[in-house]
């Protein structure tokens, strides 16, 4: 860190360090544009996990998390503006192309515009939303914004702010869609969309022109709610954002806290979560399995895959109590310890679980058609994975290595042997096949764990009341589909001041549009199934 | 002529007392049904009752468990909901599995008046019910019924899949009470008889 500090002071001598939990370079905010592009050009931070903006009371701002793929190195940036009336920062966004729809959130949220950002639309809220929720004087009551009686009004143009070289910022009208372009509206509610998403898509015959994705049709304001509730009380929301992977989102914000405590977790309760996250990937991996194949017309799969992963959730009732929403982790270990018939049962399920995958393969992976409409169908390169930060088994198929499990062990995975499944192709059929190959993978960690969890406390003492010190921390994990992060910035209370959480899918929807450009109509299909996102977990 | 709630699949007294429906025995009962035509909504409601079509319809959480009555292990289609229909044109109740929220809520506004009459809702979890967990959103509307009205509410965070198909036979019942033709307890009522 102090590495790369110096290096950046030696570009931009105004920049100062924030050492707290995070170490934070302060860049002030007309310095943004050269320290980026010197990060990204100069020394290979190409990465950008994540964007966060924030309400200081005093200040609006933003907080960028950037890695390195090469060196694996990390930088923290925080830029700010004091001016709340008309906020503006510079956009990031031909550095980093993530940034694009992190940004719309950051303006929706905070109104803070991006200069340079090619549009400057609200992502979630409607386009008649009044006022900026996650900032803190905003207006809660239901009056402000009651529920809207009318049907949604879409801008065939957005605004872009654009610096004149007289250093004047200019608005500019920019079309998203032009008169003579055949805009057909495929969902919010559409089967194959999995989820309220709703995509715009202007079509020339059957090939995709151009895809404007619209969020927000199950936006529950969920960052908003955390910051009026103490810590335990934000844990339900990690299950209920990707609920196929409940236990890996909920594991981030407990690591979360409990590092920023200085908690110390039994061994037994890493194992359990090592073992109850991989089996979340299992039964989030044959969710794919099932709705891909059901929306490539083949029911059968679905049902075969339902049946498999019934089997899993079941393991999960037994101990958690759950089946889809298990409420297990909690901060210094979980909730419970694990059923007396845990062990047998998790056993019987990997015996059994080839059979079910050779069975899979036999159906569909070998099918003449499926393969016909998955193979060569919405390829994503390498470069575009990384520059489109996607992460999870989709980067993945796309040959870039990001496993978080890999990069960055938390629980016991540093001490199994698993192999990181990449493969090369980027498009569709990779995509799917790499579910399968994972859910091999999964299955060999916990065979290598399931005899060896250690006799022990399943949960560290802590204090009734939990207050996390001064500073920013930030965690991730690896979802079933994709790095789920959360960042939080506490002021030692009970209650986080901000609690962010790192979407693992808004960076796909971000990717889509490139993904499916000409395209047939019906792949579109194929590959938002194959990119398997959870609608809840990118509108939050 | 004897009002009958028997659902071949589940015996009566296997149902929790249900006052709603109690009600509505009893209104028929005082209303008094012609045998004639009360055969015949019998025969009608007979059918209907085993053959409700749900929309597909799902926004988050409960949705998945949706998915799961609808898949192997709970197979719906064993008490007559045959097939999810993905338009509202073909289906006949709408289960609300999921968060409604400001967005979303013209849009479930708008899927309920294309469905054809009769129609039914269900709301399944707390968040159809009340807004759940996410209550205190700016977002989040606070129960469907304040969009659409609401037949049959199943509680849960989210039901499982036995409460859900409980749940749906609920509205089972409800569908072999209604009367078309010689019924007092028509689903809409004459604008008139509201005042
Ligand atoms: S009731 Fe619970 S499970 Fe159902 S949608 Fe709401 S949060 Fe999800």
């Amino acid at each position: 860190m102090s590495n790369i500090y110096d290096k950046i002071k030696a570009i931009v001598p105004e920049v100062t360090i924030e050492e707290n939990g995070l170490s934070m370079v302060v860049v002030p905010s007309e310095k943004m544009p050269i320290v980026a592009s010197y990060l990204s050009e100069k020394e290979s931070f190409d990465s950008l996990v994540a964007l966060i903006g924030n309400d200081w009371g005093d200040s609006l701002g933003v907080v960028y998390i950037i890695d390195s793929t090469a060196t694996n190195e990390r930088v923290v940036l925080k830029t700010s503006t004091t001016d709340k009336e008309n906020p503006m920062l510079y956009s990031v966004v031909n550095v980093w192309q993530s940034a694009d729809l992190n940004e719309r959130e950051v303006y929706d949220f905070y109104g803070i515009r991006f200069i340079g950002h090619p549009d400057m639309r609200r992502i979630f809220l409607r386009e008649d939303w009044e006022g900026y929720p996650l900032r803190k004087d905003y207006d809660m009551s239901p009056e402000a914004n009651p529920v809207p009686q009318t049907n949604e009004y879409n801008a065939d143009t957005t605004i872009s702010l654009q610096e004149q070289p007289d250093g004047t910022i200019k608005e500019e009208e920019r079309v998203v869609f032009a008169p003579e372009d055949y805009v057909v509206n495929i969902g919010p509610q559409h089967p194959a969309t999995h989820g309220v998403m709703r995509f715009r898509t202007a079509i020339e015959g059957e090939t995709i022109k151009k895809i404007d994705p619209i969020c927000g049709y199950i936006h529950r304001g969920v960052e908003k709610l955390a910051e009026g509730l103490t810590y335990p009380q934000t844990l339900h929301f990690t299950d209920r954002l990707d609920y196929l992977s409940a236990h890996q989102n909920r594991h981030a914000l407990c690591m979360c806290i409990e590092e920023a405590m200085g908690i110390e977790v039994p061994e037994r309760a890493k194992y359990i979560r090592t073992i109850m996250d991989e089996l979340s990937r299992i039964g989030s991996h044959l969710l794919l399995y099932s709705t891909l194949c059901m929306d490539l017309g083949s029911i059968t799969a679905f049902i075969y895959g339902f049946r498999d992963r019934d089997k899993i959730l079941d393991i999960f009732d037994d101990t958690c109590g759950g089946r889809l929403i298990m409420n297990y982790n909690k901060i210094g270990g979980v909730m419970a310890d694990i059923h007396p018939e845990f062990v047998t049962k998790v056993k019987n399920f990997i015996k059994y679980m080839p059979k079910g995958l050779a069975e899979y393969h036999a159906l569909f992976s070998g099918n003449i058609i499926a393969r016909n409409r998955m193979e060569g169908v919405g390829v994503l390169s390498k470069e575009d994975a990384i520059k489109f930060g996607i992460f999870g088994p989709t980067g993945r198929a796309s040959g870039w290595a990001n496993d978080v499990r890999k990069l960055e062990p938390y629980g016991v995975y540093d001490k199994v042997d698993f192999e990181q499944v990449v493969l090369t192709e980027g498009d569709t059929y990779a995509r799917y096949m790499i579910r399968l190959k994972e859910i091999e993978q999964s299955m060999h960690i916990i065979e290598q764990l399931i005899d060896n969890i250690p006799e022990g406390d399943y949960a560290a003492k802590t204090k009734p009341i939990i207050k996390l010190p001064e500073g920013n921390f930030f965690k991730r994990v690896e979802g079933a589909r994709g790095a789920f992060g959360v960042y939080i910035e506490s002021k030692g209370d009970k209650t986080p001041y901000r609690m962010k959480f790192v979407s693992q899918g808004l960076n796909l929807i971000g990717a889509v549009d490139h993904i499916t450009r000409d395209s047939k109509i019906a792949d579109l299909i194929a590959i938002g199934g194959s990119l398997d996102y959870v609608i809840p977990d990118i509108d939050r | 002529m004897e009002v009958k709630v028997d659902l071949k699949s589940m015996k009566h007294e296997n149902f929790k007392d249900n006052e709603y429906i109690e009600q509505l025995v009893k209104e028929l009962r005082e209303g008094g049904t012609n045998v004639v035509v009360g055969v015949l909504d019998d025969v009608i409601n007979w059918g209907r009752s085993n053959s409700l079509w749900p929309l597909t319809f799902a926004t988050s959480c409960c949705g998945i468990e949706f998915m799961s009555v609808g898949a192997a292990s709970n197979d719906m289609a064993r008490f007559g909901f045959e097939v999810t229909r993905a338009s509202p044109r073909q289906a006949d109740f709408i289960m609300v599995a999921g968060t409604i929220v400001h967005k979303m809520a013209p849009v479930l506004k708008r899927l309920y008046d294309q469905m054809a009459s009769p129609k039914y809702v269900i709301a399944v979890g707390g968040c159809a019910i009340s807004g759940g967990p996410f209550k205190n959103s700016y977002h989040v509307v606070k129960g469907v019924n304040e969009i659409i009205p609401v037949d049959v509410y199943i509680p849960g965070c989210p039901p499982r899949p036995e409460a859900m198909l409980y749940g749906m036979m609920q509205l089972q019942r409800k569908v072999k009470l209604e009367r078309f033709f010689g019924g007092v307890n028509k689903k809409e009522k004459r604008p008139e008889q509201d005042k």
